[in-house]
């Protein structure tokens, strides 16, 4: 079978994904009586016209951002790592401890500080599952699943057990100390008298998503490392041939993507909520699944696909607010993207692969 | 063309939204539970509602879907004028400090969450004491059990549903000290609030140790507890709304937590609402038991007199009731 260009595969297969969730999603809001045109205004002007809306934005997609990279580097080695949403809990909580305990002078050092302990705590919780496939042989993606639970368990016991003020009802940390704050876009942007995302979460650590983008393309495309873990990724036997241990890959993959996951934990820990609090990754490491596949596994393509979700949630968010539309009905909207996107991509592929391959012989 | 106009009338449509909501009407924002869990955020919707319907006027409001969320709805409606923001769930304390000082003209209300009112003068927080309504129904299942047994299902295990649990078994106690009273929590994470087959399966449990009457404060989850209940001929407790109507004859008494009366409260204040801290008790009307048609036959004048007695002790100071939130011990139950 012909393969298709480049960018047909890269462009195109996601854009008509998209349309064909969009026009889906139309429908529903037809069904239930609401103006899908006006649904849309509302979303793009909620999310994207305003430095705001655009705050919300990009606090959604540094998350998406860094869950996304974690289960990319995974899947080239063809670990399907599903653990993302309890590696980003437990990397909450390295920063809650790193920024609780120990008396930061300036936000700069606690940000490095809390980094470090972000990405050592959701590197750790990876590394469990990680030892069990390359050693026991269980399946990776059974045990990161359970992990996600057995996280929800650990934090909950923790934030209502031991890290809870006493007397305050809700299961959260104490706040953490100004020094720890990181600085907002607001703060960063504003300048006298023109406030630029006002109120929004967006902060410092976008920038680091950014980063962590070109790092994972250095790790993959232009380190051994990557070498070998793509190698892995293709085939583990051909990876064994050319001397490269298969258990010691897993292993590393998972690390490194844990410890991304667990980066997602200074976005939403340190940089919006200022504490720890239940339910810190909020489903973002499920999103990352949809975003990885979407992007196909490449850093560029996971901040695009980051921002077409922030950009989804936030005007989701909006759409909450202004109309009757239902929060369930603003769930299948998403829901519809994730499904053409990641899970039907077949359903576009192969007529268009058809299509190429038509057009091509006609060339001939 | 027409998809031009179709695409300009929507965004006059838009403006014209963004013009006509700067009235001061009230905005309610429901907890991650939603809108109707039949249940606490459900009082609260119809609270808002039965509002609209007395005085005529509009309220808007909205579910949250995340976290992040919060402060987002609360500044959203305070730019635009909405006045009072009224909040259910604990979950919004925080939140709400953090952004009432920018609105210092809008007043916001946090119902179950507490902020400061010497730091941010423009908050109401509402309080209610469960620990009593719970007793008094714990009151209710210790007289009705036939078996010495009686149990409690609650939806995520946090201080709050602790606080239910011991008033029950203080209760429950008052009545029969030699009575058992179990305790189950569904989960630990917010899914605990909404997963009726967990809430069933532990429903079965209990009924095999014995229990007869089972009180569920758990959100949707109870909705699971108290079908299951009814399905074995025990008795159920509902909670925060009425929930008698839901299994004639299988419900005792739903435990009250009038949510929806601080929110028609705050509603008809409107701007000119008191801010402070409001705690909403037996003496306030905030909590008690339901008697309605539904339960008026299993409800003895024996079992009503003493309740009523204990009330009124209550109210009066001569029982105390222990509240699991003041020191996180409870001398009833042990979890």
């Amino acid at each position: 079978m012909d393969r298709m260009p480049a960018w047909a595969d890269v462009v195109l297969i996601p854009l008509i994904s998209l349309i064909l969730a969009a026009i889906l999603s139309a429908l529903a809001i037809l069904a239930i009586g609401e103006s899908p045109a006006e649904a849309f205004y509302l979303m793009v002007d909620g999310a994207l016209m305003r430095s705001s809306g655009w705050g919300y934005t990009l606090y959604y997609a540094t998350n998406f951002i860094f869950t996304g990279l974690a289960v990319s580097v995974a899947f080239h080695a063809k670990l399907f790592n599903i653990g993302g949403e309890g590696q980003a809990a437990l990397g909450g909580l390295g920063v809650a401890l790193a920024c609780l305990y120990i008396p930061w002078p300036h936000w700069s050092l606690a940000l490095l500080g809390s980094a470090v302990g972000a990405a050592a705590f959701g590197a750790l919780w990876a590394l469990i599952p990680a030892y069990l496939q390359a050693k026991r042989g269980s399946h990776i993606v059974i045990t990161t699943i359970m992990f996600n639970f057995i996280a929800a368990a650990l934090l909950n016991y923790l934030l209502v057990n031991v890290l809870r003020p006493v007397g305050a009802m809700e299961p959260a940390s104490a706040s953490f100390a100004a020094a720890t704050h990181l600085p907002t876009f607001q703060s960063m942007f504003s300048s006298e008298g023109n406030t630029l995302f006002r109120g929004s979460p967006a902060n410092i650590t976008f920038f680091i998503a950014l980063i962590a983008c070109v790092f994972v393309w250095l790790l993959i495309w232009r380190s051994k490392l990557g070498y070998e873990i793509r190698s892995q990724g293709y085939s583990e036997s051909g990876a064994k041939y050319a001397g490269i241990s298969p258990s010691r890959i897993i292993i590393i993959a998972m690390l490194i993507s844990g410890a991304l996951s667990g980066m997602m934990g200074v976005n939403a820990t340190q940089g919006a909520a200022g504490r720890l609090i239940l339910n810190s990754a909020e489903g973002a490491g499920f999103i990352g699944i949809a975003v990885a596949l979407m992007g196909r596994n490449h850093p560029f393509g996971v901040l695009l696909a980051s921002l077409l979700f922030g950009f989804l949630y936030q005007g989701g968010a909006e759409l909450a607010m202004w109309t009757s539309i239902p929060r369930e009905l603003i769930i299948v909207i998403q829901a519809l993207v994730i499904l053409f996107t990641g899970a039907l991509d077949n359903m576009v592929r192969w007529p268009l692969e058809a299509l190429f391959a038509r057009l091509r012989k006609k060339e001939a | 063309m027409t998809l031009m106009t179709k695409f300009l009338s929507a965004a006059a449509t838009g403006l014209a939204l963004a013009a006509t909501s700067a009235v001061a009407d009230p905005a309610l924002i429901y907890d991650l539970g939603g809108k109707f869990d039949k249940s606490f955020n459900e009082a609260a919707f119809n609270g808002a509602t039965k509002w609209a319907e007395d005085t005529g006027g509009s309220f808007k409001d909205i579910e949250i879907t995340s976290e992040a969320q919060r402060e987002q709805a609360l500044r959203g409606f305070a730019e635009k004028g909405f006045n009072p923001v009224i909040t259910t769930g604990f979950s919004f304390s925080t939140p709400i400090a953090n952004v009432a000082a920018d609105y210092p003209d809008i007043n916001f209300v946090t119902i179950d969450g507490f902020v400061d009112p010497a730091e941010h003068p423009n908050v109401l927080s509402v309080l209610f004491s469960e620990a009593e309504g719970s007793y008094l129904v714990g009151m209710l299942a210790g007289m009705e059990s036939k078996t010495g047994t009686v149990s409690f299902v609650g939806g995520m295990d946090i201080p709050l549903i602790r606080k239910f649990a011991c008033g029950y078994a203080q209760g429950a106690k008052a009545v029969n000290p030699d009575i058992k009273v179990i305790s189950n929590m569904t989960g630990t994470d917010p899914s605990a609030w909404n997963d009726p087959v967990k809430g069933s399966e532990l429903t079965k449990a209990q009924v095999d140790q014995g229990s007869d009457v089972i009180f569920a404060a758990a959100g949707a989850t109870g909705l699971g507890v108290l079908q299951t209940a009814a399905d074995n001929k025990v008795f159920g407790i509902g909670v925060d709304s009425n929930q008698n109507y839901l299994h004639p004859g299988n419900m005792l008494t739903s435990m009250l937590k009038r949510v929806d009366l601080a929110v028609a409260d705050a509603m008809t204040a409107g701007a000119d609402l008191e801010t402070g801290v409001h705690v909403l008790g037996l003496a306030q009307d905030g909590v008690g038991y339901a008697m309605d048609e539904y339960n008026a036959d299993l409800i003895t004048e024996e079992m009503k007199a003493a309740v009523e007695d204990a009330k009124a002790k209550i109210i009066s100071g001569e029982i105390l009731v222990h509240d699991y939130t003041a020191d996180d011990t409870c001398p009833a139950l042990s979890f």
